[in-house]
Protein backbone atom coordinates (compact mmCIF):
# COMPACT_ATOMS: atom_id res chain seq x y z
CA UNK A 1 0.00 0.00 0.00
CA UNK A 2 2.43 2.41 -0.97
CA UNK A 3 0.37 4.84 -1.54
CA UNK A 4 -0.13 5.29 2.38
CA UNK A 5 3.29 7.03 2.01
CA UNK A 6 3.44 11.21 1.75
CA UNK A 7 1.32 13.72 2.21
CA UNK A 8 1.01 13.69 -1.51
CA UNK A 9 1.98 10.70 -3.11
CA UNK A 10 2.49 10.14 -6.95
CA UNK A 11 4.02 6.66 -6.48
CA UNK A 12 0.98 4.66 -5.64
CA UNK A 13 2.42 0.79 -6.99
CA UNK A 14 6.19 0.18 -6.31
CA UNK A 15 8.33 -3.43 -5.85
CA UNK A 16 8.80 -2.46 -1.99
CA UNK A 17 4.83 -1.43 -1.38
CA UNK A 18 4.94 -3.10 2.20
CA UNK A 19 7.66 0.09 3.08
CA UNK A 20 4.38 1.51 3.84
CA UNK A 21 2.82 -1.05 5.62
CA UNK A 22 5.78 -1.47 7.79
CA UNK A 23 6.35 2.18 8.85
CA UNK A 24 2.16 2.09 9.66
CA UNK A 25 3.41 -0.03 12.65
CA UNK A 26 5.79 1.72 13.55
CA UNK A 27 8.98 0.34 12.17
CA UNK A 28 11.30 1.84 9.49
CA UNK A 29 12.69 -0.16 6.56
CA UNK A 30 15.47 -0.03 4.64
CA UNK A 31 16.00 -3.11 2.07
CA UNK A 32 19.50 -5.79 1.95
CA UNK A 33 20.19 -7.36 -1.30
CA UNK A 34 20.01 -11.33 -0.54
CA UNK A 35 23.19 -11.58 -2.99
CA UNK A 36 26.00 -8.81 -2.16
CA UNK A 37 23.91 -7.76 1.30
CA UNK A 38 24.31 -4.02 0.21
CA UNK A 39 21.82 -2.12 2.48
CA UNK A 40 19.51 0.78 0.78
CA UNK A 41 17.75 3.45 2.66
CA UNK A 42 15.28 4.55 0.58
CA UNK A 43 14.74 1.01 -0.54
CA UNK A 44 15.23 -0.24 -3.70
CA UNK A 45 14.27 -3.34 -5.21
CA UNK A 46 16.91 -4.02 -7.33
CA UNK A 47 20.26 -3.94 -6.39
CA UNK A 48 22.45 -0.88 -7.27
CA UNK A 49 25.92 -3.02 -6.75
CA UNK A 50 25.24 -6.29 -8.13
CA UNK A 51 22.14 -5.70 -9.67
CA UNK A 52 20.27 -8.85 -8.07
CA UNK A 53 16.77 -8.30 -7.34
CA UNK A 54 16.57 -10.85 -4.28
CA UNK A 55 16.08 -8.43 -1.51
CA UNK A 56 14.63 -8.65 1.77
CA UNK A 57 13.75 -5.41 4.06
CA UNK A 58 15.77 -4.73 6.98
CA UNK A 59 15.02 -2.45 10.41
CA UNK A 60 17.08 0.60 10.55
CA UNK A 61 17.95 2.01 14.13
CA UNK A 62 16.47 5.67 12.33
CA UNK A 63 19.57 7.36 14.46
CA UNK A 64 20.84 10.16 11.99
CA UNK A 65 22.85 13.07 11.42
CA UNK A 66 21.42 16.55 10.00
CA UNK A 67 23.42 17.06 6.63
CA UNK A 68 21.28 20.48 5.35
CA UNK A 69 18.02 21.49 5.72
CA UNK A 70 15.58 24.39 4.49
CA UNK A 71 12.66 26.68 5.62
CA UNK A 72 10.65 26.29 2.58
CA UNK A 73 7.91 29.44 2.18
CA UNK A 74 6.76 29.06 -1.57
CA UNK A 75 4.97 25.75 -1.20
CA UNK A 76 4.04 23.45 -3.55
CA UNK A 77 0.11 22.41 -4.48
CA UNK A 78 -1.38 19.93 -1.24
CA UNK A 79 0.94 21.68 0.85
CA UNK A 80 0.17 25.08 0.99
CA UNK A 81 -1.97 24.20 4.78
CA UNK A 82 1.37 23.10 6.16
CA UNK A 83 3.56 25.70 4.63
CA UNK A 84 5.90 27.28 5.99
CA UNK A 85 7.76 24.20 6.75
CA UNK A 86 10.85 22.87 7.84
CA UNK A 87 12.58 19.66 5.07
CA UNK A 88 16.01 18.60 6.31
CA UNK A 89 18.24 15.70 4.75
CA UNK A 90 19.91 13.47 6.76
CA UNK A 91 22.32 11.11 7.13
CA UNK A 92 21.18 7.67 8.36
CA UNK A 93 23.60 5.70 10.77
CA UNK A 94 23.40 2.39 8.90
CA UNK A 95 23.44 3.80 5.27
CA UNK A 96 21.57 6.25 3.26
CA UNK A 97 19.93 9.51 3.83
CA UNK A 98 16.62 10.40 4.45
CA UNK A 99 14.19 13.75 2.74
CA UNK A 100 11.97 14.31 5.73
CA UNK A 101 10.28 17.23 8.24
CA UNK A 102 11.18 18.42 11.67
CA UNK A 103 8.55 17.28 14.05
CA UNK A 104 7.45 18.12 17.38
CA UNK A 105 9.72 17.78 19.75
CA UNK A 106 12.28 19.92 18.15
CA UNK A 107 12.48 24.09 18.33
CA UNK A 108 13.04 25.66 15.19
CA UNK A 109 16.00 27.58 16.45
CA UNK A 110 17.49 24.35 18.06
CA UNK A 111 18.32 23.21 14.44
CA UNK A 112 21.88 23.03 13.03
CA UNK A 113 23.91 21.23 10.79
CA UNK A 114 25.72 17.97 12.20
CA UNK A 115 22.99 17.73 15.25
CA UNK A 116 21.54 14.08 15.82
CA UNK A 117 18.20 12.92 15.59
CA UNK A 118 15.98 10.04 15.33
CA UNK A 119 13.70 9.26 12.29
CA UNK A 120 10.52 8.67 13.49
CA UNK A 121 7.22 6.90 11.75
CA UNK A 122 4.64 8.94 11.69
CA UNK A 123 0.98 9.31 10.70
CA UNK A 124 -1.33 12.04 9.69
CA UNK A 125 -4.07 11.94 12.10
CA UNK A 126 -6.17 14.71 10.42
CA UNK A 127 -6.71 12.95 7.67
CA UNK A 128 -9.01 10.52 6.72
CA UNK A 129 -7.63 8.28 4.46
CA UNK A 130 -4.37 6.61 5.61
CA UNK A 131 -1.40 8.72 5.70
CA UNK A 132 1.99 7.63 6.86
CA UNK A 133 5.65 9.46 6.67
CA UNK A 134 8.37 10.21 9.30
CA UNK A 135 9.86 12.85 10.66
CA UNK A 136 13.12 14.22 12.44
CA UNK A 137 12.95 13.86 16.28
CA UNK A 138 15.50 14.58 19.57
CA UNK A 139 16.88 11.43 19.80
CA UNK A 140 15.41 8.94 22.32
CA UNK A 141 12.01 9.62 20.90
CA UNK A 142 10.03 6.70 20.11
CA UNK A 143 7.12 5.75 18.13
CA UNK A 144 3.74 6.18 19.80
CA UNK A 145 0.92 3.38 18.85
CA UNK A 146 -2.10 5.81 18.27
CA UNK A 147 -5.72 5.07 17.31
CA UNK A 148 -5.39 5.57 13.86
CA UNK A 149 -2.26 3.29 13.68
CA UNK B 1 36.40 13.80 -38.12
CA UNK B 2 35.11 16.90 -38.88
CA UNK B 3 34.90 20.46 -36.54
CA UNK B 4 31.54 21.68 -36.38
CA UNK B 5 31.13 25.31 -36.42
CA UNK B 6 28.48 27.90 -35.46
CA UNK B 7 27.26 29.87 -38.62
CA UNK B 8 24.24 31.83 -37.89
CA UNK B 9 22.82 33.24 -34.13
CA UNK B 10 19.43 34.18 -33.30
CA UNK B 11 17.99 35.53 -29.62
CA UNK B 12 14.78 36.82 -28.65
CA UNK B 13 13.49 38.90 -26.10
CA UNK B 14 13.33 37.13 -22.74
CA UNK B 15 10.02 37.79 -20.69
CA UNK B 16 6.21 37.61 -20.03
CA UNK B 17 5.79 37.20 -23.83
CA UNK B 18 1.54 37.48 -24.50
CA UNK B 19 1.84 38.68 -27.67
CA UNK B 20 3.25 35.25 -29.24
CA UNK B 21 2.55 31.37 -29.49
CA UNK B 22 5.85 29.25 -29.16
CA UNK B 23 6.15 29.23 -32.82
CA UNK B 24 5.98 32.16 -33.22
CA UNK B 25 8.76 33.09 -30.88
CA UNK B 26 10.88 30.57 -32.52
CA UNK B 27 10.11 31.89 -36.06
CA UNK B 28 11.66 35.45 -34.59
CA UNK B 29 15.39 33.73 -34.02
CA UNK B 30 15.14 31.68 -36.68
CA UNK B 31 14.82 34.62 -39.46
CA UNK B 32 18.29 36.58 -37.59
CA UNK B 33 19.78 33.16 -37.47
CA UNK B 34 19.08 33.07 -40.95
CA UNK B 35 20.22 36.04 -42.14
CA UNK B 36 22.94 35.98 -39.85
CA UNK B 37 24.27 32.86 -41.67
CA UNK B 38 23.02 33.62 -44.96
CA UNK B 39 21.97 31.51 -46.41
CA UNK B 40 18.48 29.91 -47.29
CA UNK B 41 16.19 28.00 -45.59
CA UNK B 42 16.10 25.22 -48.31
CA UNK B 43 20.61 24.68 -47.25
CA UNK B 44 19.68 23.41 -43.65
CA UNK B 45 19.37 19.48 -43.39
CA UNK B 46 17.61 18.65 -40.02
CA UNK B 47 16.47 20.84 -37.65
CA UNK B 48 16.07 19.98 -33.60
CA UNK B 49 14.09 20.88 -30.88
CA UNK B 50 15.22 21.59 -27.47
CA UNK B 51 12.04 22.40 -25.09
CA UNK B 52 10.08 20.55 -21.61
CA UNK B 53 6.88 19.27 -23.18
CA UNK B 54 4.84 19.95 -20.01
CA UNK B 55 4.64 24.06 -20.56
CA UNK B 56 3.10 23.57 -23.79
CA UNK B 57 -0.49 22.66 -24.72
CA UNK B 58 0.43 21.37 -27.96
CA UNK B 59 1.91 18.02 -27.91
CA UNK B 60 5.22 16.99 -30.00
CA UNK B 61 6.41 20.54 -29.99
CA UNK B 62 8.59 19.64 -32.98
CA UNK B 63 6.36 19.32 -35.36
CA UNK B 64 4.20 22.29 -35.37
CA UNK B 65 8.21 24.20 -35.68
CA UNK B 66 8.81 22.19 -38.19
CA UNK B 67 5.60 23.66 -40.16
CA UNK B 68 6.09 27.25 -38.92
CA UNK B 69 9.29 27.12 -40.00
CA UNK B 70 8.72 26.22 -43.53
CA UNK B 71 11.51 23.23 -42.86
CA UNK B 72 9.04 20.59 -43.91
CA UNK B 73 9.93 17.96 -45.04
CA UNK B 74 13.20 18.00 -43.40
CA UNK B 75 14.04 15.96 -40.27
CA UNK B 76 13.25 17.14 -36.96
CA UNK B 77 13.24 15.52 -33.72
CA UNK B 78 12.94 16.95 -29.72
CA UNK B 79 15.36 16.46 -26.90
CA UNK B 80 14.35 16.78 -23.47
CA UNK B 81 16.70 17.00 -20.38
CA UNK B 82 14.34 19.64 -18.59
CA UNK B 83 16.55 23.37 -17.81
CA UNK B 84 19.54 21.75 -20.38
CA UNK B 85 17.22 20.64 -23.32
CA UNK B 86 18.79 23.42 -25.43
CA UNK B 87 22.17 21.90 -24.77
CA UNK B 88 20.81 18.57 -25.28
CA UNK B 89 19.61 19.30 -29.02
CA UNK B 90 22.67 21.52 -29.90
CA UNK B 91 24.71 17.82 -28.99
CA UNK B 92 22.59 15.76 -31.29
CA UNK B 93 22.63 18.16 -33.86
CA UNK B 94 26.89 17.95 -33.43
CA UNK B 95 26.43 14.41 -33.12
CA UNK B 96 24.72 14.05 -36.22
CA UNK B 97 27.38 16.61 -38.30
CA UNK B 98 30.14 14.70 -36.71
CA UNK B 99 28.90 11.65 -37.67
CA UNK B 100 28.49 12.57 -41.39
CA UNK B 101 24.32 12.06 -41.56
CA UNK B 102 23.59 15.71 -41.91
CA UNK B 103 26.07 19.23 -42.83
CA UNK B 104 24.10 21.76 -41.68
CA UNK B 105 21.45 21.94 -38.70
CA UNK B 106 19.07 24.52 -37.32
CA UNK B 107 19.05 23.99 -33.25
CA UNK B 108 16.35 25.81 -31.87
CA UNK B 109 15.46 26.21 -28.04
CA UNK B 110 11.77 27.42 -27.06
CA UNK B 111 9.72 27.80 -24.20
CA UNK B 112 6.37 29.18 -23.15
CA UNK B 113 6.52 29.49 -19.44
CA UNK B 114 3.91 31.55 -18.69
CA UNK B 115 0.38 30.36 -20.09
CA UNK B 116 0.21 27.77 -17.42
CA UNK B 117 -2.40 28.38 -14.51
CA UNK B 118 -0.71 29.32 -10.75
CA UNK B 119 -2.19 25.99 -9.58
CA UNK B 120 -0.97 23.99 -13.01
CA UNK B 121 2.67 25.57 -11.63
CA UNK B 122 2.10 25.44 -8.21
CA UNK B 123 1.75 21.36 -9.14
CA UNK B 124 4.18 20.71 -11.35
CA UNK B 125 6.79 23.02 -8.91
CA UNK B 126 6.01 19.73 -6.46
CA UNK B 127 7.11 17.47 -8.81
CA UNK B 128 10.80 18.52 -9.38
CA UNK B 129 12.52 16.22 -7.07
CA UNK B 130 12.69 12.28 -7.11
CA UNK B 131 8.68 11.64 -6.56
CA UNK B 132 8.48 8.49 -4.47
CA UNK B 133 10.80 9.35 -1.87
CA UNK B 134 11.27 13.22 -1.70
CA UNK B 135 7.90 15.00 -3.18
CA UNK B 136 6.00 13.46 -0.65
CA UNK B 137 7.37 16.08 1.68
CA UNK B 138 6.49 19.01 -0.49
CA UNK B 139 10.66 19.80 -1.69
CA UNK B 140 10.30 22.38 -4.60
CA UNK B 141 13.03 23.59 -7.09
CA UNK B 142 14.76 26.49 -4.37
CA UNK B 143 14.70 23.86 -1.86
CA UNK B 144 16.96 21.80 -3.31
CA UNK B 145 19.95 24.50 -4.01
CA UNK B 146 18.40 26.07 -0.70
CA UNK B 147 20.01 23.32 0.87
CA UNK B 148 22.88 23.23 -1.07
CA UNK B 149 23.59 26.88 -0.18
CA UNK B 150 23.02 25.97 4.01
CA UNK B 151 25.64 22.75 3.13
CA UNK B 152 28.36 25.30 1.48
CA UNK B 153 27.87 28.08 3.89
CA UNK B 154 28.75 25.81 6.81
CA UNK B 155 31.29 23.40 5.22
CA UNK B 156 33.49 26.62 3.63
CA UNK B 157 31.93 30.15 5.58
CA UNK B 158 30.36 30.86 2.35
CA UNK B 159 28.32 33.97 3.35
CA UNK B 160 24.76 35.46 2.83
CA UNK B 161 26.17 38.81 0.90
CA UNK B 162 28.47 36.30 -1.28
CA UNK B 163 25.55 34.58 -2.73
CA UNK B 164 23.82 38.00 -3.02
CA UNK B 165 26.57 39.38 -4.97
CA UNK B 166 26.28 36.95 -7.48
CA UNK B 167 22.54 38.18 -8.16
CA UNK B 168 23.80 41.54 -8.24
CA UNK B 169 26.65 41.17 -10.77
CA UNK B 170 24.39 39.38 -13.12
CA UNK B 171 21.47 42.46 -12.71
CA UNK B 172 24.29 44.96 -13.35
CA UNK B 173 24.67 43.01 -16.67
CA UNK B 174 21.22 42.09 -17.32
CA UNK B 175 20.70 45.94 -17.03
CA UNK B 176 22.89 46.37 -20.32
CA UNK B 177 21.06 43.34 -22.31
CA UNK B 178 18.10 44.46 -24.32
CA UNK B 179 17.23 40.81 -24.34
CA UNK B 180 17.05 40.22 -20.72
CA UNK B 181 13.83 40.17 -18.64
CA UNK B 182 15.16 42.40 -16.00
CA UNK B 183 16.99 45.21 -17.06
CA UNK B 184 17.75 47.08 -13.93
CA UNK B 185 20.76 47.27 -11.42
CA UNK B 186 19.72 45.67 -7.69
CA UNK B 187 21.77 45.95 -4.53
CA UNK B 188 22.48 43.70 -1.82
CA UNK B 189 20.28 45.57 0.84
CA UNK B 190 17.56 45.90 -1.92
CA UNK B 191 18.04 42.34 -2.26
CA UNK B 192 17.79 41.12 1.68
CA UNK B 193 14.57 43.25 1.77
CA UNK B 194 12.34 40.97 -0.71
CA UNK B 195 10.41 38.45 0.65
CA UNK B 196 11.72 34.61 1.72
CA UNK B 197 11.21 31.80 -0.37
CA UNK B 198 13.22 28.77 0.78
CA UNK B 199 15.66 29.82 3.71
CA UNK B 200 18.39 31.09 3.14
CA UNK B 201 17.16 32.61 -0.49
CA UNK B 202 14.89 35.47 -0.97
CA UNK B 203 13.23 36.57 -4.18
CA UNK B 204 16.51 37.61 -5.51
CA UNK B 205 18.39 34.41 -5.28
CA UNK B 206 16.14 33.10 -7.66
CA UNK B 207 15.83 32.96 -11.53
CA UNK B 208 12.03 33.78 -12.64
CA UNK B 209 10.27 31.74 -15.18
CA UNK B 210 10.02 33.27 -18.98
CA UNK B 211 9.36 32.58 -22.39
CA UNK B 212 11.32 33.06 -24.93
CA UNK B 213 13.77 31.58 -27.53
CA UNK B 214 17.50 31.14 -28.89
CA UNK B 215 19.00 29.39 -31.90
CA UNK B 216 22.30 28.14 -33.96
CA UNK B 217 22.84 26.91 -37.22
CA UNK B 218 25.65 24.67 -36.89
CA UNK B 219 27.59 23.30 -39.99
CA UNK B 220 30.77 20.98 -40.79
CA UNK B 221 34.06 21.92 -41.05
CA UNK B 222 34.21 22.71 -44.70
CA UNK B 223 30.66 24.30 -44.71
CA UNK B 224 31.32 26.33 -42.35
CA UNK B 225 34.56 28.04 -43.30
CA UNK B 226 32.94 28.38 -47.26
CA UNK B 227 29.62 30.02 -45.49
CA UNK B 228 30.65 32.13 -42.45
CA UNK B 229 33.93 34.57 -42.39
CA UNK B 230 33.56 34.36 -38.36
CA UNK B 231 33.02 30.46 -37.45
CA UNK B 232 32.76 29.55 -33.89
CA UNK B 233 33.92 26.38 -33.31
CA UNK B 234 32.43 23.75 -31.08
CA UNK B 235 35.72 21.86 -29.98
CA UNK B 236 35.08 20.33 -26.28
CA UNK B 237 31.10 18.88 -25.92
CA UNK B 238 30.18 17.02 -22.81
CA UNK B 239 27.89 15.84 -20.92
CA UNK B 240 26.99 13.82 -17.60
CA UNK B 241 24.80 12.86 -15.26
CA UNK B 242 24.28 12.23 -11.39
CA UNK B 243 21.56 10.93 -9.39
CA UNK B 244 18.42 12.16 -9.34
CA UNK B 245 17.95 12.25 -5.79
CA UNK B 246 19.90 13.98 -3.25
CA UNK B 247 19.79 11.40 -0.89
CA UNK B 248 22.20 9.34 -3.79
CA UNK B 249 24.90 11.87 -4.34
CA UNK B 250 28.48 12.04 -3.41
CA UNK B 251 28.10 15.44 -0.97
CA UNK B 252 25.79 18.59 -1.56
CA UNK B 253 28.14 21.48 -2.17
CA UNK B 254 28.25 21.00 -5.76
CA UNK B 255 27.33 19.32 -8.38
CA UNK B 256 29.00 15.86 -9.63
CA UNK B 257 27.62 15.93 -12.76
CA UNK B 258 29.39 19.68 -13.77
CA UNK B 259 32.88 18.43 -12.49
CA UNK B 260 32.54 15.24 -15.12
CA UNK B 261 31.29 17.38 -17.70
CA UNK B 262 34.05 20.23 -17.08
CA UNK B 263 36.80 17.57 -17.07
CA UNK B 264 35.69 15.94 -20.31
CA UNK B 265 35.26 18.81 -22.40
CA UNK B 266 38.47 20.69 -21.27
CA UNK B 267 39.96 16.92 -22.48
CA UNK B 268 38.40 17.60 -25.78
CA UNK B 269 38.96 20.42 -26.29
CA UNK B 270 42.94 20.38 -25.15
CA UNK B 271 42.45 23.86 -23.10
CA UNK B 272 42.23 23.71 -19.20
CA UNK B 273 39.83 26.29 -17.03
CA UNK B 274 42.78 28.88 -16.90
CA UNK B 275 42.22 29.43 -20.93
CA UNK B 276 38.75 30.58 -20.64
CA UNK B 277 37.82 34.07 -21.34
CA UNK B 278 34.58 34.54 -20.77
CA UNK B 279 31.65 31.75 -19.36
CA UNK B 280 27.95 31.60 -19.33
CA UNK B 281 26.69 29.30 -15.97
CA UNK B 282 23.62 27.96 -14.84
CA UNK B 283 22.71 30.18 -12.43
CA UNK B 284 19.10 29.02 -11.66
CA UNK B 285 19.73 30.48 -8.50
CA UNK B 286 22.99 32.31 -6.37
CA UNK B 287 24.39 29.60 -5.30
CA UNK B 288 24.16 27.56 -8.49
CA UNK B 289 26.93 30.02 -10.09
CA UNK B 290 29.40 29.95 -6.76
CA UNK B 291 28.84 26.08 -7.02
CA UNK B 292 30.06 26.48 -11.22
CA UNK B 293 33.36 28.35 -10.20
CA UNK B 294 34.27 25.28 -8.37
CA UNK B 295 33.20 22.98 -10.42
CA UNK B 296 34.61 23.95 -13.74
CA UNK B 297 38.15 24.69 -11.92
CA UNK B 298 37.68 28.54 -12.34
CA UNK B 299 38.40 28.63 -7.94
CA UNK B 300 39.16 26.25 -5.64
CA UNK B 301 36.59 23.94 -3.87
CA UNK B 302 34.49 26.05 -1.14
CA UNK B 303 36.46 29.66 -2.55
CA UNK B 304 33.26 30.47 -5.04
CA UNK B 305 31.71 33.47 -2.69
CA UNK B 306 34.83 35.10 -1.88
CA UNK B 307 35.83 34.43 -5.68
CA UNK B 308 32.52 36.64 -6.65
CA UNK B 309 33.07 39.04 -4.34
CA UNK B 310 36.77 40.10 -5.45
CA UNK B 311 34.84 40.59 -8.68
CA UNK B 312 36.64 38.11 -10.61
CA UNK B 313 34.00 37.10 -12.52
CA UNK B 314 33.22 40.88 -13.97
CA UNK B 315 34.74 42.04 -16.79
CA UNK B 316 38.26 42.45 -16.35
CA UNK B 317 38.39 39.60 -13.53
CA UNK B 318 39.92 36.05 -14.00
CA UNK B 319 37.14 35.13 -15.69
CA UNK B 320 34.07 37.02 -16.84
CA UNK B 321 30.91 34.89 -16.01
CA UNK B 322 27.21 35.68 -16.96
CA UNK B 323 27.82 38.66 -18.33
CA UNK B 324 24.90 38.57 -20.55
CA UNK B 325 22.74 38.88 -16.52
CA UNK B 326 22.19 34.81 -16.30
CA UNK B 327 19.13 32.97 -15.97
CA UNK B 328 19.46 35.38 -12.82
CA UNK B 329 18.54 38.81 -15.05
CA UNK B 330 17.21 37.29 -18.02
CA UNK B 331 14.58 35.37 -16.84
CA UNK B 332 14.56 31.40 -18.09
CA UNK B 333 12.51 29.97 -20.49
CA UNK B 334 13.93 26.29 -19.83
CA UNK B 335 14.05 24.94 -23.30
CA UNK B 336 15.56 28.25 -24.29
CA UNK B 337 18.35 28.93 -21.63
CA UNK B 338 21.07 26.52 -23.57
CA UNK B 339 20.71 28.01 -26.81
CA UNK B 340 21.17 31.53 -25.28
CA UNK B 341 24.01 30.65 -23.38
CA UNK B 342 25.71 29.21 -26.46
CA UNK B 343 24.28 32.54 -28.53
CA UNK B 344 26.11 34.64 -25.84
CA UNK B 345 29.56 32.81 -26.36
CA UNK B 346 29.31 32.88 -30.08
CA UNK B 347 28.67 36.98 -29.76
CA UNK B 348 31.75 37.52 -27.21
CA UNK B 349 34.13 35.29 -29.39
CA UNK B 350 32.88 37.22 -32.66
CA UNK B 351 33.35 40.44 -30.82
CA UNK B 352 30.16 41.74 -30.88
CA UNK B 353 28.94 42.05 -26.85
CA UNK B 354 29.08 45.93 -27.26
CA UNK B 355 29.73 47.17 -24.03
CA UNK B 356 29.61 43.98 -22.59
CA UNK B 357 32.80 42.59 -24.34
CA UNK B 358 35.07 40.90 -22.83
CA UNK B 359 38.49 42.03 -23.92
CA UNK B 360 40.56 38.99 -26.27
CA UNK B 361 38.06 36.64 -25.63
CA UNK B 362 39.09 33.88 -27.61
CA UNK B 363 37.95 30.69 -26.05
CA UNK B 364 34.61 30.68 -23.75
CA UNK B 365 32.57 28.02 -22.41
CA UNK B 366 28.78 27.19 -21.51
CA UNK B 367 27.40 24.99 -18.40
CA UNK B 368 23.87 24.49 -18.92
CA UNK B 369 22.23 21.93 -16.16
CA UNK B 370 19.15 20.11 -15.88
CA UNK B 371 17.25 19.74 -12.99
CA UNK B 372 19.13 19.88 -9.48
CA UNK B 373 22.09 18.60 -11.51
CA UNK B 374 20.87 15.13 -13.29
CA UNK B 375 22.13 16.39 -16.34
CA UNK B 376 25.28 19.08 -17.07
CA UNK B 377 26.31 20.26 -20.74
CA UNK B 378 29.67 21.65 -20.61
CA UNK B 379 30.89 22.97 -24.05
CA UNK B 380 33.94 24.68 -25.06
CA UNK B 381 33.69 27.27 -28.16
CA UNK B 382 36.74 28.34 -29.82
CA UNK B 383 37.18 31.55 -32.49
CA UNK B 384 39.59 31.43 -35.39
Amino acid sequence: MFKWFGKVNYTPYTKVNDFAQYLKDGRLMGTRCKKCQATSFPPRADCEECMSDEFEFIEMSGKAQLHTFTKIVAAPTGFEDVAPYIVGVVDLAEAGRAVAWFGETIDEDEIEIGMDLQIVPQIFDELEDIKVYYSFEKPGTTWVKTDSS
Amino acid sequence: MTRVGIIGIGHGVFGRRSDATVQELAFEVFRQAVEDAGIERKDIDASVIGSVPEYHKQRSLAGVIQEYLGLYPKPTWLTEVACASGSAALRTAWMAIKAGVHDIVLVMGCQKMTELSTPEILALMGRVGEVQWESGFGTTFPAYYAMFAKRHMHEFGTTREHLLDVAVKNHYYGARNPNALFQKEITVEKAMASEDVATPFQVYDCCANADGAACVIVANEEKAKAISDKPIWLDGMACATASMSVLRRPHLVGLPSAEEAGKAAYEMAGIGPDDVKVADVHDCFTIAEIMAYEDLGFCKKGEGGPFVADRQTYVGGKVAVNVDGGLKAKGHPIGATGLSMTYEIAKQLRGEAGERQVPDADIGLTHNVGGIGQYCFVQVMKRD
